[in-house]
C-alpha cells in the first residue's frame, strides 16, 4: 500500500508572543513544529505500513527550510519526502495550496499509484480544514475528514471502514480506495523513533519541486490563484477583567457562593 | 469579473440536519443571514438537502427564510461530501447567491470545503463576526487567526459566491415568529446510488451525555492545576452540584484527566454558558477565544498574573484542590436552602396563607 501524507510546517501557535505596543506577532520567538494534526497522520501512515507493507511519502509546501518537517517525518518512519518550494506558490490561499498540493500528488502518483492520501484535520495556524476536501476535490478522490479511527481494510474489495467524528457521535463509513482521509489527534498515539530513523533523517534530503517541474497554469497560484485577501489584521477584543475576590478561602468561597446562587437554579440541567 | 455583482444576489443558509433533526447552527446562521440580507436589500434563503425532511421547511421559514430549496431523495439520506456537494453546487450555478453560510461543525466544514474548491471561491472558515462593505457590497468575514492572537478581516473581492463557516453558539439564536411563510422550491438532482464510492453504514451516538457541551448553561472546566484523578473527581461533583457538565482546557487533556470531545478553545468547541469556570487554567489565547461569549467567567488559580485571572468576571487566587471542597459543600448548603424555601412558599400558596418566611 502506497500511503502519501501532506505535511504542514507551523508555527508553535502556543508559543508566539504578541508585541503589545505593535498588536503584531514576533514570529522570530516562536518555533516552528510539524502541524501537530499531521503528525498523527504521519504516525498512522507508518502504522499501516507496519501492518500490511507498502511506502510513506511525504509532501509538504512551504519555504525551503519546511524540509526539516519532511526530516522529521523520515525519523518517524516515512519512506521519502517532496518538498514544493517556489517564490511563486508564496501568498496562496487553501484554493490555491489545494491545487499546488494536488499538482504534486498527481506528478508522485504518476510513477507510483497511490492508495490512500492522509492530512491532519487542520493546521494549527490557520485552523481552516479546507486543503484536505480541496486537494480530494481536485484529486476526483472521495474525502472522509475528521476521522478518529480506521477499522479495516478490505483490499479485494478495494475498500476502507473508518469512523468520522461528527458533532453527536461518528459514524462508520465505508470509502472506496484511493480516498483522502483527514485525521483528529485520538486516531493513534505518537511512538518514538528508533535511532536508525534518526540517522537516516539527519542525511536525508527531500525531493525539491519548484514551479519549473510542473506544466501549471499560473493564474492559480500564489496570490493571483488566490480568491481571498485579508483586509485588516486586529487584536482580538479583550474581556473588561473583573474583581478579585480577596480574604480567607472560606471567606472568598462563601463570597462566590452569595453572589452566585441565585442565577445557578434557573440555569440547571 | 467586473459583472459579478448584478449576476449574484440573495444570502443563502445550508440547512444542516441529521435524519431529520434540524442542528441549531442553521437557525443561529439564519438570523445572521437575516442582517446581511438587510443591509443588501436582498432576500434569505435556506438550502434544504435530506430525505423525507419536508417537516423542516416550516420551521425554517418562521426563523426567518424567504425561500427554501428542497432536494429530497433517498440518496441524501445521510449527509455524505460526495452526494451534498453536488448537488449544492447544481443550486448555486443554477441560482447564483451573492453569500453562502454553513455551520462551523464536521459536516458544514467538510462540505464548505469541498463547495469552494469546485466552485472556485473564497473560503473563510470559523468565523466570529461577519459585516457587509456597504460602499462595496462586499462580505467582511472576521475570525481569529494563530491560535487566537489575532484577528483577521478577509474578504472575497472577485469571486462568487463569498462563502463562510460560523462556529455554533457564536452567532444569536434569532426569534421565531409563527405562521411566517415563504417560498418552497422543490428541486429535482439524479444521483444513481451505484455511481457512489462512500457508504455510511451506521451513526453511533455518544451516550450519557443528556446535555452537549456546548448547549450547556453551566460550565466547569478544568486545566493543569487539577493536577490527577482526585481533582478530576472534585472537578465533577462541584459540576453535579450545580447542575452543570464537565469541560477542559488543552493542558487537562494532555495530562489525560479530561475526555479530548470536552475541550473548550480553538480545537475543541466554542461555548457560551452564562457560568463559565476555569478552575486550574491559566487561560492560553487558545482557550479563551472558547469561551468569551460566557456570561459569567470564574476563575481560580494560584497565579494571580494569568490571562484567565484578569478577564474573568470573579477571581479567585488558590489552589483548586483545597478550594474545591469548601465551594462544593458551601454550594451544596446554600443550593438546598433556597430550594426548600422555594417549596415552602408554593405550600404557602397552595393553602392561600401568605407567611413570609
Amino acid at each position: 500500500m502506497h500511503i502519501l501524507v501532506c505535511v504542514k510546517q507551523v508555527p508553535d501557535t502556543t508559543e508566539i508572543k504578541m508585541d503589545p505596543i505593535t498588536n503584531t506577532m514576533d514570529r522570530s520567538t516562536a518555533p516552528t513544529i510539524i502541524n501537530p494534526f499531521d503528525a498523527h497522520a504521519v504516525e498512522e501512515a507508518v502504522q499501516i505500513k507496519k501492518q500490511m507493507g507498502g511506502k510513506v511519502s511525504i509532501i509538504s509546501m512551504g519555504p525551503p527550510q519546511a524540509q526539516e518537517v519532511i526530516k522529521k517525518c523520515i525519523e518517524m518512519g516515512a519512506d521519502e519526502g517532496y518538498l514544493l518550494s517556489d517564490r511563486a506558490f508564496a501568498g496562496s490561499d487553501t484554493l490555491s495550496t489545494s491545487y499546488i498540493l494536488a499538482m504534486g500528488i498527481k506528478k508522485v502518483m504518476d510513477k507510483d499509484p497511490i492508495d490512500l492520501v492522509f492530512c491532519g484535520k487542520q493546521a494549527i495556524d490557520g485552523d481552516t480544514a479546507q486543503v484536505g476536501p480541496g486537494i480530494a476535490c481536485r484529486l476526483g478522490m472521495p474525502q472522509l475528514t475528521y476521522v478518529e479511527d480506521i477499522e479495516s481494510f478490505d483490499l479485494e474489495r478495494n475498500v476502507v471502514v473508518l469512523h468520522r467524528k461528527i458533532d453527536n457521535g461518528y459514524e462508520v463509513v465505508q470509502s472506496k480506495l484511493p480516498c483522502l482521509i483527514t485525521v483528529e489527534k485520538d486516531i493513534n498515539e505518537l511512538s518514538f523513533s528508533p535511532l536508525t530513523n534518526m540517522i537516516k533523517a539527519a542525511r536525508y534530503k527531500p525531493i525539491a519541486w519548484g514551479i519549473n517541474d510542473f506544466e501549471s497554469d499560473l493564474s492559480q497560484l500564489g496570490l493571483k490563484g488566490s480568491p481571498t485577501s485579508v483586509r485588516r489584521i486586529f487584536p482580538p477584543a479583550q474581556r473588561a477583567g473583573g474583581e478579585l475576590l480577596e480574604g480567607s478561602e472560606d471567606k472568598v468561597v462563601k463570597t462566590l457562593v452569595d453572589k452566585l446562587k441565585g442565577g445557578i437554579l434557573q440555569w440547571q440541567i | 469579473m467586473a459583472n459579478i455583482d448584478k449576476d449574484y444576489s440573495g444570502v443563502w443558509v445550508f440547512v444542516e440536519q441529521q435524519e431529520g433533526k434540524l442542528a441549531n447552527v442553521t437557525l443561529e446562521l439564519i438570523g445572521e443571514a437575516k442582517k446581511l440580507a438587510s443591509s443588501l436589500e436582498v432576500q434569505v434563503s435556506t438550502v434544504l438537502l435530506g430525505d423525507k425532511v419536508e417537516a423542516i421547511i416550516p420551521t425554517l421559514l418562521e426563523y426567518g427564510a424567504d425561500k427554501v430549496y428542497v432536494i429530497d431523495d433517498p440518496v441524501f439520506h445521510f449527509y455524505r461530501a460526495e452526494t451534498y456537494m453536488k448537488a449544492f453546487c447544481y443550486l448555486v450555478e443554477k441560482y447564483k447567491p451573492e453569500i453562502l453560510l454553513m455551520g462551523a461543525t464536521t459536516t458544514g466544514r467538510d462540505l464548505a470545503g469541498a463547495v469552494a474548491t469546485t466552485l472556485k471561491t473564497g473560503l473563510t472558515a470559523d468565523c466570529t463576526a461577519l459585516d457587509i462593505d456597504l460602499e462595496k457590497k462586499i462580505l467582511l468575514a472576521s475570525r481569529p487567526a494563530f491560535g487566537g492572537n489575532i484577528m483577521a478581516t478577509i474578504v472575497c473581492k472577485d469571486h462568487r459566491p463569498q462563502m463562510a463557516t460560523v462556529r455554533p453558539k457564536v452567532m444569536k439564536m434569532p426569534i421565531p415568529e409563527s405562521n411566517r411563510t415563504g417560498i418552497v422550491l422543490r428541486e429535482k438532482f439524479a444521483i444513481e446510488e451505484d455511481s457512489l464510492r462512500t457508504i455510511v453504514l451506521k451513526i453511533v451516538k455518544d451516550q450519557a451525555e443528556d446535555v452537549k457541551l456546548e448547549d450547556a448553561k453551566i460550565v466547569v472546566s478544568g486545566g493543569r492545576g487539577i493536577q490527577n484523578e482526585h481533582g478530576v473527581k472534585l472537578l465533577k461533583e462541584l459540576a453535579t452540584v450545580l447542575g452543570g457538565v464537565v469541560g477542559g482546557s488543552r493542558g487537562a487533556i494532555e495530562k489525560n484527566l479530561i475526555d479530548p470531545k470536552r475541550q473548550v478553545g480553538q480545537t475543541g468547541q466554542t461555548v457560551s454558558p452564562k457560568l463559565y469556570f476555569a478552575i486550574g487554567i491559566s487561560g492560553a489565547i487558545q482557550h479563551i477565544v472558547g469561551l468569551q461569549g460566557s456570561e459569567t467567567i470564574i476563575a481560580i488559580n494560584t497565579d494571580p498574573q494569568c490571562p484567565m485571572m484578569k478577564i474573568a468576571t470573579y477571581s479567585i487566587v488558590g489552589d483548586a484542590l483545597t478550594i474545591l471542597p469548601k465551594l462544593i459543600e458551601a454550594f451544596k448548603q446554600s443550593l438546598s436552602e433556597i430550594k426548600n424555601l422555594n417549596l415552602k412558599n408554593i405550600n404557602c400558596d397552595i393553602k392561600g396563607v401568605v407567611t413570609v418566611e
